[in-house]
């Protein structure tokens, strides 16, 4: 069962204002070594503001690319990506970058934190590309550390926090931005089921605060907390539903 | 990303890899240090050359008429049977021509050849006896430490006192008093009236080992046939004074000669030039083999650095990933890594010139070799290490800055 797109969009148009993720017939297909891999096959999805939606689907299924693809990591082969507004899809290489920098905040399964940095440098490093001044970025930092309850943890580097802190570190690094999408990438994958649980209650807590999550998982019980799963088969959506919180 | 904040995370780097750090910066390292020390010998040398050797050992506005040049490198053997058949110079020649010069100068004559000076049971062998006129200390530059100088009255008399160089003194005496006490000089008793403050010495020779007596004492025998000179030399006021009094020295030797227009001198007239013309010819040889030398170790320097920076590259492409997924443009990367490259680069090149100031002093202190640090070797030592820093981090910071994102992040 696939949800009804809330616009029937074609291209030309421009997406209603409260939608902050629109792809139209997305696709990307790769050159391997002379055979072409059609990862995405047209792929469109909607997302409103504050949605809280879980990208799920088999491995091959096209849920990393459309995740790269969001995340401004990749460019289509065709077809549009709007992005809070603005047509993201044929920007180029810096003008993605500061695009990721001002309006995604990324979480990786593997944390990816820089081991000789603190706490409060990892989660200062978007603002540097963002050009804030150094008092300015550290109190931004401080605030997004608190944020996920880390207040009393800025001055530890990620060895010397557990899994769950370091996952912690990098939401308030993904938050630090006030971003318009918070992009995770199997957030739980490499932790147990206790800190995952820890770590699916901060994402609940900044659903609530008005946060719009798009999650990448394999794990039902992970994409249970979602209020919407996309589930994706062979570069296609095979289904779109919202679910009971 | 700022210029400033790429500075800082280059040096924080650097901090945390220090042992990586420090090798890669070798090449750099060795190549300034080499720079600096060896532009400081040259610098040094230089100096000793133009100052102290012009000035003090042979004369401001000096020259000297000898038979032949003094210092005389790669002659032919024809030249030097030509020179040695040239007539000698003579008392009578040395009166021609301190009665003969219009400039006011200030002269005197000098012969010396090496002899043993001894005080009772002591003995000092090879000492530069050298029978001079009174004005010898001046036109020369020696100051006496204890005594005085003999007086042209005695000069004329050949009265037997001695003026003793430093080493001599020490050598003879200890530490009594010379003054006063007869020293031996080829069987002839002289009075020491003087010792002549104390020299060090010219690229490793003794410049102390020495004993001036009068000009026609009884020593003059030990040192020249009678009547013969080895050296007339002449000290005017100023350079135009000098060579005036040159051209008149070679019109009356000419005429005393009997020289045709056509013939040669048979006779030199030295100035401190000549010494230095042949270290000019050095020197520049130095300066272009020195330069080789310098850019192949800077050129080695900045393949390590090469080397390193790729290999960082390539253990930090998650890292590197890391950042573009947060927002790092190309040229942010770019600037990252370069500065990296650079501030390894300049630190080497810092730690250069410490070193090589260090080894400047350390020459200067252990061989005879005047070495004097030249700033714009510092200079010119920071400024090529930073480069070298810079050229060396271009490829592999333009590979880092083109990594894709994704596959950056995929890496283990």
């Amino acid at each position: 069962m696939t949800l009804p797109l809330p616009q029937t969009f074609r291209t030309g148009d421009t997406p209603l204002p409260d939608i902050v993720i629109l792809t139209h017939k997305l696709t990307r297909a790769y050159d391997m070594g002379g055979e072409v891999v059609r990862a995405l096959q047209g792929v469109s999805i909607q997302i409103r503001k504050n949605e809280y939606v879980a990208v799920m689907g088999p491995s091959g299924s096209g849920k990393s690319t459309l995740m790269n693809l969001i995340g401004c990591l990749d460019t289509p082969t065709s077809g549009e990506y709007w992005l809070n507004g603005q047509k993201v899809s044929d920007l180029v290489d810096d003008e993605l970058a500061r695009i990721r920098n001002k309006e995604i905040g990324f979480v990786f399964q593997t944390f990816n934190l820089l081991p000789r940095a603190n706490a409060l440098h990892n989660v200062e490093l978007p603002l540097i590309y963002a050009g804030h001044g150094a008092r300015e970025r550290r109190a931004q930092a401080a605030r997004a550390l608190e944020r996920v309850g880390l207040g009393d943890r800025m001055e530890h580097r990620p060895n010397e926090l557990s899994g769950g802190q370091r996952q912690r570190v990098a939401i308030a690094r993904a938050l630090v931005n006030d971003p318009s999408i918070l992009l995770a990438d199997e957030p739980t994958g490499n932790l147990d089921s206790t800190t995952s649980a820890e770590i699916m209650a901060v994402f609940r807590d900044l659903h609530r605060q008005g946060q719009t999550i798009v999650m990448v998982t394999h794990e039902h019980d992970i994409a249970a907390h979602a209020a919407r799963v996309v589930t994706l088969r062979d570069g296609l959506i095979a289904s779109d539903q919202l679910q009971a919180a | 990303m700022p210029v400033f904040e790429a500075l800082r995370l280059a040096l924080q780097t650097i901090r945390a890899q220090k042992l990586k750090s420090g090798f890669s910066l070798l090449g750099v390292f060795i190549g300034v240090a080499s720079l600096i020390g060896a532009w400081s010998i040259v610098n040094g040398v230089n100096r000793y050359m133009t100052e102290k050797f012009a000035q003090t050992l042979f004369g401001v506005n000096t020259f000297q008429l000898r038979r032949r040049p003094i210092f005389t490198p790669n002659v032919p053997d024809s030249v030097w049977r030509a020179w040695a058949r040239r007539p000698r110079i003579r008392f009578s020649d040395a009166e021609a021509l301190s009665d003969g010069f219009t400039v006011p100068v200030v002269t005197a004559w000098q012969s010396s050849e090496n002899n043993t000076v001894s005080y009772r049971d002591k003995q000092a062998r090879d000492i530069e006896l050298t029978a001079a006129s009174e004005r010898y200390f001046e036109i020369k530059n020696l100051r006496l430490a204890t005594g005085r100088a003999f007086t042209a009255q005695e000069n004329r008399s050949g009265a037997a006192v001695a003026v003793l160089g430093d080493a001599v003194a020490q050598r003879l005496f200890v530490d009594r008093a010379p003054l006063g006490r007869n020293v031996r000089i080829g069987g002839m008793t002289y009075r020491v009236i003087g010792v002549v403050e104390k020299q060090g010495s010219v690229l490793g020779f003794p410049l102390d080992r020495f004993v001036v007596v009068p000009a026609l004492s009884p020593a003059q025998n030990l040192v020249n046939p009678p009547g013969i000179l080895d050296a007339f030399l002449v000290k005017a006021r100023t350079e135009p004074e000098m060579r005036l009094a040159m051209d008149q020295a070679e019109g009356i030797m000419r005429s005393r000669r009997h020289l045709r227009p056509r013939q040669d001198d048979n006779f030199a007239l030295d100035t401190s030039e000549g010494v230095q013309r042949f270290w000019a010819g050095i020197s520049r040889i130095l300066v272009v083999v020195l330069p080789g030398v310098v850019v192949v170790s800077l050129v080695i320097g900045g393949i390590v650095i090469m080397n390193i920076m790729l290999m960082s590259v390539a253990e930090r492409t998650r890292e590197i990933g890391l950042r573009k997924s947060l927002g790092a443009r190309r040229r942010d990367v770019l600037r990252q890594f370069l500065a990296e490259s650079a501030a390894i680069a300049t630190v080497g090149a810092a730690f250069g010139v410490v070193a090589g100031i260090a080894l400047t002093f350390l020459i200067a202190a252990a061989s005879p070799l005047p070495a004097s640090v030249s700033p714009v070797s510092i200079v010119l030592g920071v400024v090529m290490g930073a480069g070298v820093g810079v050229v060396a981090g271009v490829y592999p910071a333009s590979r880092a800055a083109r990594l894709d994102p994704i596959a950056a992040l995929r890496q283990e």
